[in-house]
């Protein structure tokens, strides 16, 4: 029996950091010193704490070390795992106090989450099957087939408030409860595996870390909904997660609990794996099926909704990964022990990707219903450098702004609507002063142009021209008409367009006018952008009172715009300017600023 | 896998190796001094016996933890027991033979073996 287990994060994240040379250095320093039958290494999924990776935990005592490098692997073994003497100044600090080694749940990260579809991600190795069993795993499968009719398995999603966490919040239950109304001699359960919102990876690192909560929750739907088959639609650019998934698949069906007659329930269900090739669109749910079907993904009209005319044209269900992840728990712990988590209308925890200008920038998973204050100030950390907070971004290109008044709203789904906001897939990009509220308003469109499938005029033409109107304001050539314009634009193709992606690509916009108007102002009427970002609209200036001549920045300017002579205040020529911001990174005097 | 009770033996099979990784063992924790005089005096092969007999007897929500901070001497090897509800109890001159007795008697019958405690 091992005495120790090193955990230690496989994520994209942390191998991105450099975990796997860190778990090498650990098996040969382990084998150097005869401690292999001793000590197991685990290579696990996402901790969560993705700023101080690549992070290793090691059992019994629970130390967390961070930020661990391959060279730091003997000593670590030599002082802690020989020694029993963990090194503290390799531990996350936080952790470390005068007198003794806190404990994880302890830490300001940690204290306020509340783990459940994260649950077994940075626990346990998500190759093995067996780990998974040994926390209760395929438990609710063979409760479901033992115990529930499929009637009463969707009562208790029903009764769980379980709602989409793909960004909609559709309940559950009541999807499900469409698709088993439908008759069909085939119907389907699929998984929306794309995640195409940038900064949002809650559904990577449930891949990469859990995957067998996703099958095992895809099968319990397929029993619900009276469906033999499932596919997971994954984007092709998670390479560790396709894998782990695919692992996961072939050790279910070797223990039999995908394929024919599982649990000798006389119950079939197989799954497959389908890779997106990098279109946004095909998150939209008609378009994730055309795709599946081997189509252009583009979507569909609805009515008929998927429930009834889905993949193929039978009855689908199609949920989000986050979604599924929360499935088995419900049905071990009871839907009330899930209802009693979160709000009145939004029940349960809410994984969210914390990006941008943030500390701790990691996965956390939260009761809805934390203040976004709670999880930016205190699990996240707050602002690097003393920066003041603007706003925090959900929902990716298809979301909105929460400026700081509303830092101690509840989150919740219909809070976040009320302000012109919405919760989103869970990619939550904090911005501070330095971010122009106009220009991320243009990155976001920037993006649904790209991404615009082209089917439909509203979305295909209209992205465009919000752009337009964008690039216009950002370069200084907007006028307070084109305000009136662009929200015109915005409420046409939000009420116009086929599908989610057109009806939302607006929202960016939509929610920084109605926030922000006064930045908005600022570059149609003053010409200026306050927060020094969009370069159109700035000048560099030398503070002559500042300048002490010492020639630095005319030698390093890229375009030679900067004159003067040795020990005489210098000027930059606005005309060549191209605003590299070079001379304000090398003076030492501070004498350059950007108005 | 066809049937619950497969699914079941796996996962109390399993349990056994996976308590370690738990943050809080509920039942208690059994410290081994690791000072030099620990180490040379054997320490090493107290915690592998006390890792192994507990395992044996199906228990897996006591921690093993190395201390290698202590700074006991003379009478090393220096376990200190303390399980759950329980007052910590510190057993002297520790051996492996010692340590599968310590878990037999103390902590499955909850009999502390006073011939190996301190004094």
């Amino acid at each position: 029996m091992y005495r120790s287990h090193i955990l230690i994060c496989g994520g994209t994240g942390c191998t991105a950091s450099g975990s796997a040379a860190v778990i090498t250095a650990l098996e040969n320093e382990l084998k150097a010193r005869n401690l292999e039958n001793e000590v197991k290494i685990v290579k696990t999924g996402c901790f969560g704490l993705c700023a101080v990776g690549p992070i290793m935990i090691v059992y019994p005592e629970g130390c967390f070390y961070s930020a661990v490098e391959a060279a730091n692997i003997p000593r670590i073994v030599d002082e802690h795992i020989v020694k029993g003497r963990p090194v503290k100044d390799l531990l996350y600090k936080e952790t470390v106090t005068e007198s003794s080694i806190k404990s994880l749940n302890d830490t300001d990260f940690y204290r306020s989450q509340k783990r459940i579809a994260l649950r077994n991600c940075g626990v346990i190795n998500p190759e093995s099957i067996e780990e998974y069993i040994a926390y209760n795993g395929y438990e609710a499968l063979a409760k479901c087939l033992n115990e529930y009719t499929p009637a009463q398995v969707i009562d208790i999603v029903k009764a769980s408030g379980l709602r989409g966490r793909g960004g909609a919040g559709f309940p559950t239950g009541l999807k499900w409860s469409f698709a088993a109304a439908n008759a069909a001699d085939q119907k389907y359960v699929c998984c929306n595996a794309d995640e195409g919102d940038p900064g949002a990876f809650m559904d990577r690192s449930i891949l990469e870390g859990d995957p067998h909560a996703l099958i095992e929750a895809m099968a319990i739907a397929g029993y619900a909904i009276g469906a033999s088959q499932g596919y997971v639609y994954v984007r092709a650019e998670y390479p560790i997660a396709v894998n782990r998934l695919q692992i996961a698949i072939d050790k279910a069906k070797e223990y039999g609990l995908l394929g024919k007659n599982i649990f000798g329930k006389g119950f079939d269900f197989d799954l497959e794996i389908r890779l997106g090739a990098g279109a946004f669109v095909c998150g939209e749910e008609t378009a994730l099926m055309t795709s599946i079907e081997g189509h252009r993904g583009e979507p569909r009209p609805r009515p008929p909704f998927p429930a009834l005319k889905g993949l193929f044209g039978k009855p689908t269900v199609l949920n989000n990964v986050e979604t599924y992840a929360n499935i088995a728990q419900i049905i071990l712990n009871g839907p009330e022990w899930f209802a009693a988590m979160g709000t009145e209308k939004s029940k349960g925890t809410k994984v969210f990707a914390l990006g941008g200008k943030i500390n701790n920038t990691g996965l956390v998973e939260v009761p809805i219903g934390t203040s976004l204050r709670t999880v930016i100030e205190e699990i996240g950390g707050g602002i690097p450098g003393g920066k003041k907070f603007k706003a925090a971004q959900t929902g990716g290109p298809s979301g909105g702004c929460i400026p700081a008044e509303y830092l101690d709203l509840p989150i919740d789904y219909e809070s976040l609507i009320s302000i012109g906001a919405m919760m989103g897939s869970g990619g939550l990009i904090v911005m501070d002063e330095d971010n122009c509220m106009v220009d991320i308003a243009k990155f976001f469109l920037e993006f649904t142009v790209d991404e615009s499938c082209g089917k439909c005029t509203p979305c295909r033409i209209g992205t465009k021209r919000l752009y337009e109107m964008l690039e216009k304001i950002t370069s200084g050539n907007g006028t307070l008409e084109d305000l009136d314009e662009m929200e015109k634009l915005c409420k046409y193709s939000k009420n116009n367009s086929l599908c989610g992606l057109g009806q939302t690509a607006p929202n960016p916009v939509l929610s920084t006018l109605r926030h922000f108007r006064d930045e908005y102002i600022a570059h149609v009427v003053d010409k200026k952008c306050p927060a020094g970002v969009c370069k159109d609209l700035l000048t560099f200036v030398i503070d002559a009172d500042k300048c002490k001549g010492c020639t630095l920045c005319a030698r390093k300017c890229p375009v030679n715009a900067i004159e003067g002579t040795v020990k005489q205040p210098h000027t930059i020529d606005p005309a060549k300017c191209i605003k590299c911001g070079t001379c304000i990174d090398l003076c030492k005097f501070g004498a350059i600023s950007k108005k | 896998m066809r049937s619950l009770d497969e699914l079941r033996a796996i996962k109390a099979r399993m349990q056994d190796q996976m308590g370690i990784r738990s943050d809080a063992t509920e039942a208690g924790k059994i410290v081994v001094s690791m000072g030099t005089a620990g180490i040379a005096a054997g320490a090493k092969d107290v915690v592998l016996a006390f890792s192994e007999n507990l395992g044996k007897n199906g228990i897996y929500n006591i921690a093993v933890i190395q201390d290698g901070n202590a700074a006991w001497g003379a009478n090393s090897p220096v376990v200190e027991v303390t399980l759950d509800g329980q007052d910590k109890v510190t057993y002297v001159n520790m051996t492996a033979e010692k340590a599968a007795k310590v878990v037999a008697e103390h902590i499955v019958n909850g009999n502390v073996v006073t011939e190996y405690t301190a004094g």
